[in-house]
C-alpha cells in the first residue's frame, strides 16, 4: 500500500491517509476483501503516530470503506462505501467548489477542467486494467 | 482518568535576573507523545531538566510518576530513558562497554532487545564512542535509552544536526516506544514537521511560558488561513477577534486565525468582506503565526 505523507500543507495526517486509501481503492490498487496493514506496521512505515493511523482506520470504518473483522485485521469492504447518494453528492460538491474556486484564481476555464477530469479518469481506469 | 506521568504546576525558574521558566504548568498522560516546541532559549531544555530532577523547582511543583524527581532520583530515573542532543555519553567507552555499563544500572535491561537494536542500527560493538560519527553516537545513545524499556522516554532535541536517516531511526524509536503497550514520550524539537508526524500532544514554549498546550488535532483544527476580499481597498489591515497575523494590501488581505471557523465567518461579515479562500495550516505555519502574534 503506497501512501505518502506530507507535513507541508495543512491537511491533517489522518485525513491524508483516509484520502489516499480512498484513492487506492478507486484506482483499483486496493481491492475489496484485501487486508489493510496492521496499525503498528503502517505507523512505522510512514513514521507517524499509531494513534493517527488508528484514527484514519476508524474514519474509514465509519464510512464503510473498510471493515474490522472480529478475529483482528482490517479489510477493504466488499460492497463499497455505504454512504447515501445524497451524502456522496454533498461531499463531492464541496470538493468541486474548492476546485472551481482555485481554477478561477488561476484563470483556468470550466471547459478545460472538464477535459482534465476526463483525461485523469482515463489514466486512472487504464491503470486499473494494467493490473 | 489515569494518574498523569508528569505533572508540573506553576513552575518558576530564574537564572540570575533572567526568568527561564515563568509559571509553567504541564500535564502528560500515560501513552501520549508530547512534543515540546519553541525557539532556542525558549526554556525547553530547562523544563526537561526539571523532569529529570537535575534542577530543583524554585517555585511550583514537579511530579514524575507521582514523585518529586529531586528527592527520589533513583526511583524516577530508573523509569526514564533519556537522550540529549549532544548525548552525555562516556565517550571513552566502546559500544559493548556502554551496554554492559548501562545494563548494570537498570534492573529492567532487556538484553535481547538491546542486541536487536544493535543489529538494526548497524553499530559495531567494538567501536569507541569518541571515534564514531555523530549519527552513530546518537544511535548508541538511543540504544541504551531504550533497551531497558523505560516507561517514559525523554528526548531533548534528539535529531538536531543529524542526517535524515538517523532522524528517521529516532522517530521510529519513538513510534515503537508508544506502540509497545502505551509508554509515554516527551520530546523537544525545533523540527516541526517531525513533531507533526509523531506527537499527539504539543506544547509551544516561548520566553519561558507555554503559549499553547493541547491535542495536536485540536490545535490543527482551530487554526486556519483565509483570504478576505473587500469591496474597497483598505490602507491598513482590519481586525477580527482571533486573528493572529495579517498580510496583503488593497482589497485583498490574508490572515491566520485561531478559533472557531464560525466566528471567522461572522467577523468577515461584519467587515463586509468575502472569504475567497481558506485552508488549514501546517504546524510550522501555526507556530510562526502564534509566536509572531505573541
Amino acid at each position: 500500500m503506497q501512501i505518502r505523507i506530507t507535513e507541508q500543507d495543512g491537511v491533517p495526517i489522518y485525513l491524508q491517509i483516509v484520502n489516499q486509501v480512498k484513492f487506492l481503492i478507486a484506482s483499483g490498487r486496493l481491492s475489496p476483501g484485501e487486508e489493510m496493514p496492521p496499525i503498528r506496521t503502517l505507523a512505522e512505515k510512514l513514521t507517524v503516530n499509531p494513534n493517527t493511523v488508528a484514527r484514519a482506520y476508524r474514519e474509514l470504518e465509519s464510512e464503510g470503506i473498510v471493515t474490522k473483522k472480529r478475529t483482528a485485521g482490517t479489510y477493504v469492504s466488499d460492497s463499497g462505501p455505504r454512504l447515501s447518494r445524497t451524502e456522496c453528492i454533498k461531499i463531492l460538491t464541496e470538493r468541486i467548489d474548492a476546485l472551481l474556486a482555485e481554477a478561477k484564481q488561476m484563470e483556468i476555464g470550466t471547459k478545460e477542467i472538464l477535459e482534465l477530469i476526463q483525461q485523469r479518469n482515463q489514466l486512472m481506469t487504464s491503470g486499473e486494467q494494467a493490473r | 482518568m489515569n494518574e498523569p506521568i508528569i505533572e508540573i504546576k506553576n513552575l518558576v525558574r530564574e537564572f540570575g535576573t533572567r526568568r527561564a521558566l515563568d509559571d509553567v504548568s504541564l500535564t502528560i498522560q500515560p501513552g501520549t507523545v508530547m512534543g515540546l516546541v519553541g525557539e532556542n532559549g525558549a526554556g525547553k531544555t530547562t523544563l526537561i531538566k526539571h523532569v529529570l530532577g537535575l534542577l530543583k523547582a524554585q517555585k511550583g511543583t514537579v511530579s514524575v510518576f507521582g514523585m518529586d524527581p529531586v528527592s527520589n532520583p533513583e526511583a524516577v530515573l530508573s523509569k526514564i530513558g533519556y537522550l540529549s542532543e549532544e548525548g552525555d555519553l562516556p565517550t571513552w567507552m566502546r559500544v559493548h562497554e556502554l551496554m554492559r555499563y548501562s545494563a548494570a544500572f537498570y534492573p529492567t535491561w532487556d538484553d535481547k532487545y538491546a542486541m536487536s537494536l544493535l543489529e538494526e542500527f548497524k553499530l559495531d560493538p567494538g567501536a569507541k564512542l569518541s571515534k564514531m560519527s555523530k549519527g552513530q553516537r546518537s544511535r548508541a545513545g538511543l540504544l541504551v535509552a531504550m533497551a531497558y524499556r523505560p516507561q517514559l522516554l525523554v528526548l531533548d532535541e534528539p535529531s538536531s544536526g543529524l542526517d535524515p536517516i538517523v532522524r528517521k531511526d529516532i522517530l521510529g524509536a519513538i513510534i515503537r516506544t508508544i506502540a509497545d503497550d502505551g509508554r509515554t514520550v516527551l520530546f523537544s524539537s525545533h523540527l516541526l514537521s517531525e513533531v507533526e508526524r509523531v506527537a499527539d500532544q504539543i506544547s509551544i514554549v516561548r520566553n519561558g511560558r507555554i503559549l499553547i498546550s493541547d491535542n495536536l488535532d485540536t490545535v490543527k483544527e482551530s487554526h486556519l488561513r483565509a483570504t478576505l476580499l473587500f469591496d474597497e481597498p483598505l490602507t491598513s489591515h482590519p481586525d477580527i477577534p482571533g486573528s493572529l497575523t495579517w498580510s496583503g494590501g488593497g482589497k485583498e488581505w490574508q490572515l491566520t486565525f485561531c478559533g472557531e471557523a464560525k466566528s471567522l465567518d461572522e467577523g468577515a461579515k461584519q467587515l463586509g468582506a468575502k472569504i475567497i479562500e481558506r485552508a488549514g495550516l501546517s504546524l510550522e505555519e501555526i507556530f510562526v503565526a502564534q509566536v509572531g502574534a505573541a
